[in-house]
């Protein structure tokens, strides 16, 4: 057989990724005719920037999603004759594997084309869920900070600057180590950071079903019965039913980048606090006697959400650029592991004579780091034009 | 504004302690030292030499005073050896053993001793620091004027199809890090199988066998436009499109000021317009923004002069990191948050000097 032109690697491509098609057309299919009663997410498909965005947001979730169903060969098997081979090269013998590698091979005769695909599933296991959880630290700590004031907010804006001063590239070559690992300190590290989102759902509802103890015991209830069994199996490692589980190394490295995002999200939490603080709904429930923590997370909260949704946006994107540093050096991942950043790392030592094992994952990077970036553009535009 | 410095250098001080000795304390835990007592000695030490060789080179004793003998206000350990020679902390690198300083930390002016580099380590950080000076100095003369002609052409006329494109670009760039502009430029431009080069070569435009080189060592004897363009253009360019946006919502911002319509009802002409009314108040934001990006272009120059190998200050942290060389890596921790700290103090009071409204209180 021959090797593929262009258009044919293309054609092929698009056909593998046939179900992230359908699932893209079947969501925006569902979102256009409710997008009025949608709120900012149906605002979202007034904007061109926004849709493009959105869309290739959409692209690499369900890429992930359906990663079994798109990828052609294993993502870590090895076929002989395949090293360094250009892009739509076909298999020597086949025997009912799929006949090409549409990308090419990588210097251990692995497909690429598989690579990546399996390497949008390990950075977007971790991204969102990391950015979520430094989005519920920085929420826990900033709100008293700014509302509270005096020494806690000294104190705590003292430990944000500390670790913000830090170069992130020495942190992680401090705290993602396998000797650190030993030690336990990323086990300390989650035992902390994963008990502020429980500590966080807990007060919110706790606020705002005060004077109703049966929808009160209910909330709370199911938030730390499933908050604690997250906690056990996430931090510790110790989940009775073994639903929850993260290997040392995934934890160390989740653990390493929510540290580094929770100070940045803390001083934006704290300086929308600050500004909103002094308008006149927050002196009205206080007025009524509205307890801190409601004022905190029930009036002040919801009224910041428009930053902080578009700062969520581009903050995923910033952790799938600090995840891809950490894979670039070769930090807390195990060698053969398919993410972006450490195929860039092991592609770039041949870069002049086979680009294609380091471009491919560059340029996935870089396409799902943009489509963050615009959507966060779109939102922003969007949320400030009422 | 005296009372204002102080506090500040206070805290800065203060975080700068702290700093140090979370450092210290991850760089000296038992699993980092065997590991740093096998690397200076040999792999295949057994865990009683190792024990020896920790307690030999005096890295047994608690780590406070440790971390006080590096600060130089715990006087240095000394030990005479069997054979009767002097061995210490303060006694090992000095020209004559018997008349070393009692003390010797950074205090005194000493950074230690690089186990990497076997070199002291304040030469070994002075000569990379410079090195990365040259780096840094090309970045802001490159990406700081193109940045701020950039958001300024793009915000001088809001929503017109100069200022879309610009803007669109300046999103990109802020897509791209570094390992990835800087892999997308060495495939484009340092290779002579593929990229530009041969089709150059082709079309009898170039004679060396690349456009640019993909690797940078040769910049530290001499800094040329063919060594030297791609780790420029690779850091210049994540930077740059921050520092545009900003630029254009201040630049957009201003647009709006009574001031500027009263000038063009004047009859002021729309380049004099921007020239003399806008562009200064305009870059009073950009200017902060500068200043605190140069944190992030500590982390870009880890990752240009690793994947360019220009053996600066990024690629000694890297080094150091990677070996366990305890005084080196604190060295380089405490010049980089000098540099953060510094650049902070600098862009708050200089916020202050360009726009007079603020006062500091």
């Amino acid at each position: 057989m021959e090797v593929l032109g262009w258009g044919g690697i293309l054609a092929r491509m698009a056909v593998q990724f046939t179900p992230v098609w359908v699932a893209m057309v079947a969501v925006v299919a569902v979102s256009i005719p409710f997008r009025r009663r949608l709120g900012l997410y149906g605002k979202l498909f007034d904007s061109p920037v926004g849709m493009v965005g959105f869309a290739i947001v959409l692209f690499w979730l369900f890429t992930a999603l359906f990663a079994d169903l798109i990828a052609t060969h294993d993502p870590l098997a090895q076929v002989s004759r395949m090293r360094n081979v250009v892009p739509g090269t076909p298999l020597p013998n086949p025997d009912g594997r799929y006949e090409y590698y549409l990308l090419g091979g990588d210097s251990l005769a692995r497909d690429v084309f598989s690579r990546m695909v399996m390497g949008a599933r390990e950075v977007l296991k971790i991204a969102p869920a990391a950015t979520l959880f430094a989005f519920m630290i920085g929420i826990t700590l900033g709100l008293p900070a700014g509302y509270f004031g005096g020494r806690l907010d000294s104190a705590l804006t003292f430990v944000a600057n500390l670790v913000l001063a830090f170069p992130v590239i020495l942190l992680f070559y401090l705290l993602v180590t396998p000797e650190i690992i030993e030690t336990g300190i990323p086990m300390y590290m989650a035992a902390v950071l994963f008990l502020m989102p429980i500590v966080f759902l807990t007060v919110l509802f706790n606020a705002r079903y005060f004077m109703q103890p049966v929808k009160r015991a209910l909330y709370i209830g199911t938030v730390l019965v499933i908050g604690l069994w997250a906690y056990a199996g996430l931090a510790f490692n110790a989940d009775p039913l073994g639903v929850w589980g993260m290997s040392p190394n995934l934890l160390n490295v989740f653990v390493a980048v929510v540290f580094v995002n929770a100070p940045t999200v803390f001083r934006i939490v704290r300086g929308l606090t600050l500004d909103i603080q002094s308008r006149d709904y927050v002196a009205a429930a206080q007025t009524r006697g509205e307890s801190p923590a409601y004022v905190m997370l029930w009036e002040i909260l919801p009224n910041a959400r428009g930053p902080l949704i578009v700062d969520f946006c581009l903050r995923i994107g910033y952790t799938t650029i600090l995840l891809g540093t950490l894979g670039f050096f070769g930090l807390g991942v195990s060698p053969e592991s398919p993410d972006w950043g450490s195929t860039i790392n092991d592609g770039r030592r041949l870069l002049t004579a086979f680009p294609h094992a380091a471009l491919v994952p560059a340029f996935a990077l870089m396409s799902l780091v943009l489509g963050l970036n615009l959507l966060a553009d779109g939102l922003r535009e969007e949320s400030l034009r009422d | 504004m005296i009372r204002f410095l102080a506090r500040r250098v206070g805290t800065m001080l203060l975080t700068a302690l702290c700093l140090t000795f979370i450092v210290f304390f991850l760089t000296n835990m038992d699993a980092r030292l065997e590991t740093l007592a096998k690397t200076q000695g040999s792999v295949r030490m057994t865990d009683a030499e190792v024990q020896s060789w920790i307690v030999r080179n005096g890295y047994d004793r608690p780590i406070l005073v440790r971390y006080g003998e590096w600060l130089g206000v715990v006087p240095g350990w000394t030990r005479e050896e069997a054979d009767g020679t002097l061995r210490g902390r303060c006694v090992d690198h000095a020209a004559v053993p018997a008349e070393a300083a009692r003390f010797c930390g950074v205090l005194q002016g000493y950074w230690g001793y690089s186990t990497r580099f076997n070199d002291p380590v304040g030469k070994v950080i002075a000569t990379r620091l410079g090195a990365t000076g040259w780096l840094m100095l090309w970045v802001m003369i490159v990406m700081v004027p193109s940045a701020l002609a950039v958001g300024v052409l793009a915000g001088m006329r809001e929503g017109s199809r100069t200022d879309r494109t610009l803007s669109t670009g300046a999103i990109v760039t802020t897509a791209t890090p570094e390992y990835v502009s800087g892999v997308v430029f060495i495939a484009l431009f340092a290779s002579s199988t593929v990229g530009l080069s041969p089709l150059l070569r082709e079309w009898g435009l170039l004679d060396a066998p690349v456009l640019f080189q993909g690797n940078a060592r040769s910049a530290i004897d001499r800094i040329t436009f063919w060594n030297f363009t791609l780790p420029v253009m690779t850091i210049a360019l994540y930077g740059m499109g921050y520092i545009a946006r900003m630029t254009r919502a201040s630049m957009t911002e201003v647009m709006t000021q009574q001031y500027i319509r009263t000038a063009r009802l004047k009859g002021a002409s729309f380049a004099s317009i921007v020239l003399k009314h806008a562009l200064r108040n305009a870059l009073i934001a950009p200017f902060t923004v500068i200043m605190l990006q140069f944190p992030w272009l500590l982390n870009g120059v880890v990752i240009v002069e690793v994947l360019f190998s220009y053996p600066g200050f990024g690629w000694t942290l890297v080094e150091a990191a990677g070996n366990n060389d305890i005084e080196l890596l604190l060295a380089c921790a405490v010049v980089a948050v000098a540099v953060v700290l510094t650049t902070q103090l600098i862009s708050d009071v200089g916020y202050v000097w360009l726009n007079p409204r603020i006062r500091i209180s």
